[in-house]
């Protein structure tokens, strides 16, 4: 059984103008040990599908899956009391930016232990030692000074940490981290993903990471699942999508990015014309048909997942071409 | 020997930090010593992290705070001794977030125009050309002219305000992270268009930015900072072949390239940026450096000539 089983997720929110499909029809799992990369540019409804699953969506948003399961757990019916109970505990978030997640009023100390005392019946004291011996472990230095430190008397890549340890004060089976590393420093970034790398090594834990940096996908992830508008166009294991990306989408991503030794220096990089469809009302066939230069009529009719190897799928009804290198 | 567009000689920006009601204030140097050429027609990058000084020295160079002690000459002139108007005229700035460095309020024409409306150029009908012939450049269509950025994408938004930086003819521009809130499709989008106007326009680019592979794609020579100073100077093809500070190695071995045979890369810089109001002695960057020896904690090193450039390191390879 997948830690994580998520089928036919869609969200939709109702707006002023009409019926906004955010999220349509998307599914995944995921294993322990598993670090699963959820990329994608701006409203393509990654960050909504992350929190879909902590049940944390606003409250006009509607969420329908045909399931999703955490652990066996239907999430889709879990009650408000039963999702306290599981987030922070077995499934715990990182968010982007950390000066907004992190109480500004508590101390660091007070935040994590009581990340713990919510769900474990321990004392303050040996909620404290596991709180330093968290902190050592992201790589904070003098930890037991931290504790009665405030958030805004941290730097950036501290309070980073520090998010990161109190998700993993009840040691959770999986953690989501949303862009966790886009507001930091290059050297920091590095840091920040080895030691999620190494922590979910040593716990065993399911790690979906929601990013719009390749660059971190390739190297941390062990699958990609790429979003356009809402939908899954492209999904497999992280070798098989960056050696073959195969649907139009992602190898316009990949043409757009500089990558030393493949761009050449000064020479236009690719690009990809035009803009996201409005997500507002019905939208049939495929949502990049509008920019994809291999369009043709059969991309307005529904589009069929197909295989194009062990556990690479894509959302496209062309022959995949390889891109040139 | 043509006179370089942009010369910092030793450039240095100290601000006063307040401690506390009875205590004296601190001195932080923001910008310590810096000594830049940039020639015409040249893309020079300024890489670093936060705190490094880098948005200090694009303010200095635009003219929005003085320094405290050396100078900053626009072709072989002291800024110093030019009018606060001409270095606006020929300096001008495209900040990173394009949803906050344009005002609300104001249509596009509006705000392509303000430079010419601020400067007293042209009449109303000659700064409506003028505007039409931007959006052409910049690759907006000219049925944009009466939207307001409420209404544009994060990209047509870049777009604009590059244009209101083109406006004034320009000979420079300072690019502050003029991609880093965009899309990557934007950002391609972007960066594209920004190498197309240097063509036409003939224009100079000093161009601040953390990415390291956008900097590897398009500048010529890029300068590193730390601290307040200039760690290395080089050529783009000598810096990123071969870089000879240990500070600019590990930014370079941060780059993540979208290459999953490659891994994370595993050493790692360790250690935390220093305080700036407390630099370290000796080189400010040896508590962080694999190479360090004694000498590197008491003597600062000054810079010293590598292949097309200087590094300012005691064990520069």
């Amino acid at each position: 059984m997948p830690l994580l089983d998520v089928d036919n997720l869609t969200i939709e929110i109702p707006t002023e103008a009409g019926l906004l499909h955010a999220v349509n029809g998307v599914s995944f799992t995921l294993e322990r040990g598993e670090t699963l990369a959820i990329v994608g540019e701006s409203g393509s409804g990654k960050s909504l599908t992350s929190l879909a699953l902590m049940d944390l969506l606003p409250s006009r948003a509607v969420r329908k899956a045909r399931s999703m399961r955490f652990d066996g757990i239907d999430l889709m019916t879990a009650g408000r009391r039963e999702m306290e109970d599981l987030r922070g505990d077995r499934m715990a978030m990182i968010f982007q930016e950390p000066m907004t997640s992190l109480n500004p009023a508590y101390t660091v100390g007070d935040q994590l232990a009581e990340a713990l005392r919510r769900h474990r019946p321990v004392g303050r004291a040996a909620a404290r030692d596991r709180a330093v011996h968290l902190l050592e472990r992201v790589g904070i230095t003098a930890a037991a000074s931290r504790l009665g430190q405030y958030p805004h008397q941290l730097s950036g890549g501290l309070r980073q940490r520090v998010m990161i340890a109190m998700g993993l004060m009840c040691e959770p089976d999986l953690i989501i981290a949303d862009e966790p590393t886009t507001a930091l420093d290059v050297t920091i970034q590095a840091q920040i993903l080895l030691l999620l790398r190494d922590i979910q090594r040593e716990f065993g834990m399911g790690l979906i990471l929601v990013t719009h940096d390749l660059g971190v996908v390739a190297r941390v992830a062990t699958k990609v699942a790429v979003m356009y508008a809402g939908r899954l166009v492209e999904t497999g294991p992280v070798e098989a999508v960056f050696g073959a990306p195969s649907h139009p989408y992602t190898q316009g991503l990949l043409r757009a990015i500089p990558v030393p030794g493949r761009t050449r220096p000064g020479e236009p990089l690719g690009t990809i014309p035009g803009q996201v469809p409005n997500l507002i009302g019905p939208l049939a066939g495929c949502a990049f048909r509008n920019r994809c230069d291999r369009a043709t009529d059969a991309c307005a009719a529904a589009i069929p997942e197909r295989d194009l190897g062990p556990g690479h799928r894509m959302a496209c009804v062309l022959d995949p071409v390889a891109v040139p290198a | 020997m043509t006179v370089p567009v942009l010369e910092l000689e030793n450039v240095t920006k100290i601000y006063p930090v307040p401690q506390g009601m009875f205590k004296p204030r601190a001195m932080l140097t923001a910008v310590g010593g810096v000594s830049l050429s940039v020639a015409r027609g040249e893309v020079h990058a300024l890489v670093g992290e936060s705190g490094s000084g880098k948005s200090t020295l694009a303010k200095l160079l635009l003219g929005l705070t003085k320094p405290t002690s050396g100078e900053i000459r626009i072709d072989g002139v002291p800024i110093a001794r030019t009018d606060r108007r001409e270095v606006a005229r020929r300096i001008q700035p495209v900040f990173q977030d394009p949803y906050s460095s344009l005002n609300p309020r104001k249509s596009v024409a509006d705000l392509i125009a303000l430079p010419l409306v601020a400067h007293g150029i042209g009449t109303s009908a000659t700064r409506q050309k003028k505007v039409a012939e931007m959006l052409d450049a910049v690759g907006l269509p000219r049925r944009m002219i009466d939207a307001y950025p409420g209404q544009m994408s994060g990209g047509q938004r870049q777009r604009v305000a590059i244009a209101r930086a083109l406006v004034m003819q320009p000979d420079v521009l300072i690019c502050d992270e003029p991609t880093s809130a965009l899309d990557v499709s934007v950002q391609a989008q972007i960066l594209n268009l920004l190498m197309d106007l240097k063509r036409e326009f003939k224009l100079t680019y000093f161009f601040i930015s953390h990415n390291l592979a956008v900097v590897e794609h398009l500048a010529d020579r890029v300068a590193v900072m730390y601290l307040g100073r200039i760690v290395e100077e080089r050529g783009r093809e000598a810096l990123f072949t071969g870089a000879g500070h240990p500070y600019s190695r590990a930014l370079l071995d941060c780059v993540l390239t979208p290459d999953p045979s490659l891994g994370m890369p595993d050493a790692v810089l360790g250690g935390s940026f220093p305080n700036p109001i407390a630099p370290p002695p000796g080189c400010a960057f040896h508590p962080r450096c694999p190479r360090a020896t004694d000498r590197c904690r008491v003597e600062a090193p000054g810079p010293i000539p590598v292949a097309d450039g200087v590094a300012a390191c005691h064990h520069a390879i």
